[in-house]
C-alpha cells in the first residue's frame, strides 16, 4: 500500500528525527512511503483562530498533495485530527470538493493508530531499557480514539516498562496558539502535568504530538528537571532515541 | 451581575497566584471522580446523552409553542406567567410583585438568573431584604462575592475562610468543623425562613404539559422557599421548557449524575400552581418569570445548541482551564466552557474578547456534556466572529495570515524555514533551551522553548538522503 507521510510543520522544523522514525516504521510495516515535497501545514493554526480562509486554502493544498495515496499518516494526533474531523467543516457548501475531502478523511490516520489498526504490525524495530509513562494528547485521544494503540505498540518494545501517571488524559496546556495567548494559564497547566510525570518516577514521558512535547519539555526543564526525557512514540518504536 | 470578563487575563493571573483558591479548586476533581463512578454504574450513558440532547432539541425547535403551552397550563392552575426581556426587567417585575403584596423579606433558593439580573441589589434598594438560603449562596452573600461555580458557589473558599466569615458576620465564637458551621448557618437562617413573606427560586425545568416548575436541590431550602412564604416567585430562562414529564425524567437521569455524581439529588420538587383548596401547604400566589436576556438571539442561529444546556457544571468540573483559574476570572455569572460561550453571546462579544480564547480545545467538556453540546466547536465559531468583527489584536491576524501565505508557497516556505531553524537553534542555550523569543513571551515566561535539535529541516535532510534499498519514495 502506498502511504503518504504527512510530516507536519512542527516535526519538519523542530524535530526532523521524528519524521525519519515515522518513515522507518511505515517501511518496517511494509508500506511504500511517499513524502510529497511541497507539503507544509495542515491549516490548524488558522482554523482554530477563527481564520477559516487560510485553513481552507491549506486544506485544499493537502488534498491535492495526498489524495492519490491509499493512506495518509501523520506522526501527530492533532494534525491527523484536523484533517479527519475538521476538514469537512471547511467545505460544507462545496459538494464536489467535500466528496473528495471525505475520501481523504477516511484514509487519514495518526501514526500509532495506523500501525496498530491498519498495518497491524507484529514487531517493532526499537528497544528501550527503562520505564516510560504515556501522555494522551487531547486531539488524538478525543478526536481519533487513540488510547490503546500506542500502548499496544510500546508493549512490543523489548525492555520497555510502561508506568501510567495520574491524570494521563488531562490536557498539558499546549492548545496551539493558546500556549502564547494564555501563557500564564498554559504554563500552570503544564506544571500540573510535569508534577504528575515526576510523581510517576518514569525515566521518560512518551507521547504522540510534538506541540505537547515542546510544552512539557520546556516546562520540565524550567522546573529544573533535567533527568526525564520527552520522547515521541515514533522515536521509541523505531529505536531512534538519541543519547 | 456586572460583566468583568474584559479583565479575564489579569484575573486569571491573580487566581493562579491565590494559594487559598488553588486549595479550594482541588475539590473540583471530586465531582469528576464521582461522576465517573455513577456513569459507569448506569451502563449505556451514551444513549442517554443522545436522548437528553434530543429532548432539548425538541423543545428548542418549537420554543414559542411550548412556552405558550406552559403559560396556558400554569395559568389554568392559578400561577401567573410573566416575561422579562432583560435583567433589569426581572428586577422590576419582582419589585412590583413585592409592592403589590406588601412583601418585606425575600428568602431565596439558588438562582443563577437572579445573578444575571443583579436581583439582590435591586431588592435591597427597594427595601425588600433578600436572604440567600442555599448554604453556598448564603456564604457568598455574607462575603459580598459572586458565586464561582454554578452548582458549588463557594468552591473557591476553604473551610477556614467560612469559619472566619461566620465569626465576623454572626458575631459568634469561631467554629472549626464544617458540620458545626452548617448548624450555625441553619440556626441563623431558620428565623428568616419563619419571618419571610416572599420566596424566590430558580427553576431547573419548566414542564409545558402541566405548567409546572421543576426544582432540583440538595439542601431542602428550596422546599421551604417555595412553600412557606405567602408568595413564591420562580425565575428562569425561556429555554428551560420541556414538553412533558417524561422528558423531565430523561433529563433527571442525566442532571444529578453529571453535576455531582449523584444518582438523584436529595430533593426534586415539581411545583404546579399555588396552594389549592385541598393542599396543606404552599404559597397563596405563584409567579413564574421567564427571562430572555439575550437568549432569543441564539434561537435559530448556528449557536442554538448552547440553549440545550441544563446547567449541570460538568463542563467546568472537567475543564483544565477552569481547574487552574476558578470561576471568578471569567468575570460574569457563568464560568468554565459553558460560560465562555454564554457570556459573549448574552453580554456581547466585545465585552468578553478573551473568553472564546480561554480553551485549549482539549475536548474534555464536550465528552461529558449530558446534552452533547459541542462546546469547542461553539468557541471556535465565536473566534471566527471575532476575526470577522476585527476583535482580535492586529499583530495576531498579521502573524496568522503571514504563516498561511507562506505555507501556500512551498519554495519560499522551504527557504524561510531553513533560515528560521538555524536562527532558533543558534539562540538556544547549551542544553538546547530558548529562554526568550520575540513575540513569544507568553510562552517563555513560564517555560523554555526547546530549540530545534537539528540545524536542518526534515525536508532538507530528506532531499539529501540517499535512497536505501527497499522502500521507494516520491
Amino acid at each position: 500500500m502506498r502511504v503518504g507521510l504527512f510530516v507536519t510543520c512542527l516535526v519538519d522544523l523542530m524535530r526532523p528525527g521524528i519524521g525519519f522514525a515515522a518513515l522507518e516504521l511505515l517501511e518496517h510495516a511494509g508500506c511504500e512511503v511517499v513524502v510529497p515535497a511541497t507539503q507544509t501545514c495542515c491549516g490548524q493554526p488558522g482554523y482554530n483562530s477563527g481564520e477559516r480562509d487560510s485553513a481552507h486554502a491549506l486544506a485544499l493544498k493537502v488534498l491535492e498533495e495526498f489524495e492519490r495515496c491509499d493512506y495518509v499518516v501523520a506522526p501527530s494526533g492533532s494534525c491527523a485530527g484536523m484533517i479527519r474531523t475538521h476538514y469537512p467543516d471547511l467545505f460544507r457548501g462545496e459538494p464536489v470538493l467535500l466528496a473528495r475531502i471525505e475520501r481523504l478523511c477516511a484514509k487519514t490516520y495518526e501514526l500509532s493508530d495506523f500501525l496498530a489498526r491498519v498495518a497491524r504490525i507484529e514487531t517493532v524495530p526499537g528497544t528501550y531499557a527503562g520505564t516510560v509513562t504515556y501522555h494522551d494528547s487531547c486531539s488524538g485521544l478525543r478526536e481519533l480514539g487513540v488510547k490503546s494503540q500506542p500502548r499496544e505498540l510500546l508493549a512490543k518494545v523489548p525492555g520497555l516498562v510502561l508506568k501510567e501517571m495520574r491524570a494521563n488524559e488531562t490536557c498539558c496546556g499546549f492548545g496551539g496558539t493558546f500556549a502564547v495567548k494564555m501563557g500564564d494559564i498554559s504554563s500552570r497547566m503544564a506544571d500540573d502535568k510535569c508534577a504528575n510525570i515526576d510523581a510517576s518516577g518514569a525515566d521518560a514521558v512518551v507521547l504522540g504530538d510534538l506541540g505537547c512535547m515542546l510544552n512539557i519539555e520546556g516546562r520540565l526543564r524550567k522546573r529544573g528537571n533535567t533527568r526525564t526525557r520527552v520522547l515521541h512514540v515514533a522515536e521509541v518504536l523505531a529505536g531512534k532515541v538519541e543519547a | 451581575m456586572q460583566v468583568h470578563s474584559i479583565h479575564f487575563k489579569s484575573r486569571a493571573r491573580a487566581a493562579i497566584a491565590d494559594a487559598g483558591l488553588q486549595r479550594g479548586l482541588a475539590k473540583v476533581d471530586g465531582f469528576a471522580a464521582r461522576r465517573a463512578v455513577v456513569v459507569r454504574e448506569f451502563g449505556d450513558f451514551e444513549t442517554l446523552r443522545a436522548e437528553g440532547a434530543a429532548v432539548r432539541d425538541r423543545s428548542l425547535a418549537n420554543l414559542d409553542a411550548w412556552l405558550e403551552r406552559f403559560e396556558a397550563e400554569a395559568a389554568r392552575r392559578g400561577a401567573a406567567v410573566l416575561y422579562a426581556e432583560t435583567g433589569d426587567e426581572v428586577a422590576q417585575l419582582v419589585i412590583d410583585i413585592c409592592a403589590r403584596h406588601a412583601l418585606k423579606k425575600a428568602i431565596k433558593s439558588k438562582s443563577m438568573l437572579s445573578e444575571e439580573a443583579q436581583l439582590n441589589a435591586a431588592l435591597a434598594a427597594a427595601c425588600v431584604q433578600p436572604v440567600e438560603t442555599d448554604l453556598g449562596e448564603y456564604v457568598c452573600q455574607l462575603a459580598e462575592e459572586p458565586p464561582s461555580h454554578i452548582i458549588a458557589p463557594i468552591i473557591h473558599k476553604t473551610k477556614e475562610d467560612v469559619a472566619a466569615l461566620f465569626e465576623r458576620k454572626h458575631a459568634r465564637p469561631r467554629l472549626a468543623e464544617a458540620e458545626a458551621l452548617t448548624r450555625e448557618a441553619r440556626e441563623v437562617l431558620r428565623e428568616h425562613f419563619l419571618s419571610a413573606d416572599c420566596g424566590i427560586s430558580g427553576g431547573n425545568f419548566l414542564i409545558a404539559e402541566t405548567g409546572s416548575v421543576a426544582l432540583v436541590t440538595n439542601e431542602g431550602n428550596g422546599r421551604m422557599v417555595t412553600t412557606m412564604p405567602r408568595v413564591h416567585i420562580a425565575i428562569t430562562g425561556i429555554e428551560k421548557v420541556v414538553p412533558t414529564l417524561e422528558d423531565l425524567c430523561t433529563l433527571m437521569r442525566l442532571l444529578p449524575r453529571s453535576a455531582t455524581g449523584q444518582t438523584i439529588s436529595n430533593y426534586v420538587s415539581v411545583l404546579t400552581g399555588p396552594r389549592g383548596a385541598a393542599d396543606l401547604d404552599g404559597p397563596e400566589h405563584m409567579y413564574v418569570i421567564l427571562v430572555d436576556n439575550g437568549r432569543t438571539g441564539l434561537v435559530g442561529s448556528d449557536m442554538q445548541e448552547m440553549l440545550r444546556c441544563i446547567r449541570c457544571g460538568a463542563c467546568m468540573n472537567h475543564c483544565p482551564v477552569y481547574q487552574t483559574i476558578g470561576g471568578h476570572a471569567y468575570g460574569w455569572v457563568y464560568p468554565g466552557p459553558m460560560g465562555a460561550v454564554l457570556t459573549p453571546m448574552l453580554t456581547g462579544l466585545e465585552n468578553a474578547i478573551d473568553l472564546p480564547q480561554a480553551s485549549t480545545f482539549c475536548g474534555a467538556c464536550a465528552e461529558v456534556c449530558p446534552v452533547k453540546i459541542a462546546l469547542p466547536d461553539l468557541l471556535r465559531k465565536l473566534r471566527e466572529r471575532q476575526v470577522e468583527r476585527a476583535l482580535r489584536p492586529g499583530y495576531e491576524m498579521i502573524a496568522l495570515r503571514a504563516w498561511a501565505w507562506l505555507a501556500q508557497r512551498p519554495k519560499l516556505y522551504a527557504a524561510a524555514s531553513a533560515f528560521g531553524v538555524r536562527a532558533l537553534r543558534a539562540i538556544g542555550n547549551a542544553e538546547g533551551m530558548i529562554g526568550a523569543i520575540p513575540f513569544g513571551s507568553g510562552w517563555t515566561r513560564g517555560r523554555y522553548l526547546p530549540a530545534p535539535k537539528s540545524g536542518r529541516t526534515f525536508r532538507a535532510l530528506y532531499a539529501r538522503r540517499k535512497k536505501p534499498l527497499g522502500g521507494a519514495r516520491g
